[in-house]
């Protein structure tokens, strides 16, 4: 099961205090076809809320947050040559980055699905 | 020869076209050696015809402001008074050298140091400097002063500078330049900077805040004496993105609501040519206590026993020159010139039509294209250019836009409005070709209605079609191979 930031990133608990993190299709969607990705370098440690990565489309660049603290165990190398993955399968193939979750109480902070998915219909009201 | 692609000068090459027809020798050959002489540069031979029909058939493609109305949000592409263009080419100007002795160009000396006491007047600053060549290098140096003022003040742990989400991009990029970090602040719902955010990140680590007024919303702050009161009280300084000043100047002045620094773009508000990359002008304006922090040389005006005379002096404690020489000189002709001919009340008149412009702009479409923050706005404002219901997005209403002859506005800026078109129309644009925009706006939304195909396959009258952008920017290509000429 999925959980979401405000800022549009989900994570997924792999188990042993693992998550991958991504980015939401609402967020691909409003960005538009990606043509860059950054991502952190292996080993790196994040604190909550800190910059992980950038993603870049035609129309903007917007900065990835870590939804927890935690230190990065592996990246998604594929997105380098292949940024287009992450708008074709954003909680799929597109994955960002695997991470080391520092403190399992931080998981508490973040949003289920229900309550994301009525964040981003307000949005679109704007 | 719309639909009809233009050759390179590269593919236009003939083996053995010469573009001059040289004179008979009348001194002996001299071979040159084989350093000097290069087969491999794959220079195109052509005839001076074929030269002066290529360019000329690439120029009229271009669209500028003296071809159509391009309302730019954020950009001012206001006209550009032609006698500018000749004053700037006036000899004493145009062929004067930048090391020449001060004492050879007293003229030019004087024109900017008038042009600085000028924007400091029309800007509230006690002190200008001419040097930065651009809006970006302007908020560059603004923040280097800051620095500069911190570590003089012995004030090292000012390491912040707060951002509104609707400022100018360029402001985290100059922010994160300069050293600083970037703290982004929420809006509020009428478009504001959130004064609560403010309130909260104000603290003693605070170096300063960027802010726009007019935002990039186009709205007035609401709150900015209460923000510039704020940020001083927690010891930051206020530095003011000058970008959209063509809503303000002759009007209020941003030195009196209390802001420190702040840049001018010449290139936009006060009419020097721009477009393609430059060339701009970007002088930056300060308060009292950060005028020994400009970039030099300044111009400055003394008077001793050797008479009177305009002198090039570096203030006290400058942060250095921040580009070659003095600026981008010709700008500061063009801009003089500007003001000389509006003066005070002329510009507070342009700045008025300007908003005037953008109001009517905003009422007349905002049915049609929704207003996100809908009240009166400066000298631009935002809408949304997704048309529901149709799938036709702000970018295909943009590309429609060209078919009917206008350049599209700001597309997907400020990120705070999803799908937004940013529209600033100007002073200098009559009543019918606003008219005739608005009628283009709304014929563009109908099509979107019946026939969203129409609108999402445009442009149609144009030499090319929709551009593959995420192409572009994936498979990037920065060179065509030349081949040498004689292969």
């Amino acid at each position: 099961m999925l959980k979401y930031t405000k800022d549009h990133e989900w994570l997924r608990l792999d188990g042993d205090g693992v998550a991958t993190v991504g980015i939401t299709s609402y967020a691909q969607e409003h960005l538009g076809d990606l043509v860059f990705v950054e991502l952190p370098s292996t080993g790196t440690k994040l604190s909550k809320g800190a910059i992980a990565a950038t993603v870049e489309s035609v129309k903007a660049a917007s900065e990835v947050y870590a939804p927890v603290g935690g230190e990065v165990l592996s990246v998604n190398d594929k997105l380098t040559t292949e940024p287009g993955l992450v708008n074709a399968e954003p909680t799929g193939d597109g994955w960002l980055f695997k991470m080391k979750i520092a403190d399992g109480a931080e998981l508490d902070t973040l949003l289920d699905e229900q309550t994301y998915k009525s964040l981003t219909t307000a949005h679109d009201g704007h | 020869m719309i639909g009809h692609k233009i050759p390179t000068v590269y593919e236009r090459s003939v083996f053995g076209r010469c573009g001059v027809a040289l004179p008979a020798r009348d001194v002996p050959e001299a071979p040159l050696s084989a350093v000097e002489l290069r087969t491999d540069c794959g220079l195109p031979e052509l005839s001076q015809l074929d030269v002066a029909r290529h360019y000329l058939l690439l120029s009229q493609r271009n669209f500028g402001v003296d071809s159509g109305f391009y309302p730019l949000g954020s950009c001012t592409m206001k006209f550009n008074p032609k006698i500018n263009e000749q004053i700037a080419r006036l000899p004493g100007f145009a062929e004067s050298h930048p090391l020449q002795d001060p004492e050879t160009v007293q003229g030019n000396l004087a024109l900017m140091f008038e042009l600085q006491q000028w924007l400091a007047e029309i800007g509230g600053f006690a002190s200008v400097s001419l040097q930065p060549s651009a809006g970006a290098q302007g908020e560059f140096t603004g923040l280097l002063m800051m620095r500069a003022y911190y570590r003089e003040c012995g004030d090292l742990k000012r390491t912040r500078i707060l951002i509104p989400d609707s400022a100018h991009g360029t402001n985290p990029a100059s922010t994160t330049m300069a050293g600083f970090t970037a703290v982004e602040l929420p809006s509020d719902a009428r478009g504001n900077v959130d004064l609560e955010a403010v309130r909260v990140a104000c603290d003693d680590t605070v170096a300063g805040i960027m802010i726009t007024n007019p935002n990039t919303l186009g709205l007035f702050e609401e709150h900015i004496g209460e923000v510039v009161r704020l940020v001083h009280a927690c010891g930051g300084l206020v530095y003011g993105d000058g970008a959209n000043m063509n809503a303000l100047a002759g009007i209020a002045r941003p030195g009196d609501l209390g802001f420190d620094v702040m840049h001018y773009n010449l290139h936009k508000t006060f009419s020097t040519p721009h477009g393609g990359g430059g060339p701009g002008s970007g002088p930056v304006g300060v308060s009292a206590r950060l005028k020994e922090f400009l970039p030099g040389p300044v111009v400055e005006y003394m008077r001793d026993t050797d008479g009177a005379r305009y002198v090039l002096a570096m203030p006290a404690k400058s942060i250095g020159q921040v580009s070659t020489f003095y600026g981008n000189f010709g700008m500061l002709v063009r801009a003089y010139a500007y003001i000389r001919q509006h003066g005070a009340d002329g510009l507070r008149e342009n700045s008025e039509h300007a908003v005037l412009n953008a109001n009517y702009l905003r009422v007349k479409l905002r049915d049609t294209f929704a207003v996100p923050f809908d009240r009166t706005n400066m000298h631009e404002f935002v809408c949304r250019g997704a048309i529901d219901g149709t799938g036709v997005r702000a970018l295909d209403v943009s590309k429609r836009l060209l078919d009917y002859g206008f350049h599209p506005p700001t597309n997907y800026f400020p990120l705070i409005v999803s799908e937004a078109l940013m529209i600033e129309p100007t002073e200098t644009e009559a009543k019918p070709t606003l008219d005739a925009f608005i009628e283009a706006m709304q014929a563009i939304a109908k099509e979107a209605a019946n026939d969203p195909a129409l609108v999402k396959g445009a442009p149609h009258e144009m030499p090319v079609k929709r551009l593959d952008e995420v192409k572009a920017a994936r498979e990037l290509i920065f060179c065509d191979r030349v081949k040498a000429a004689n292969d």
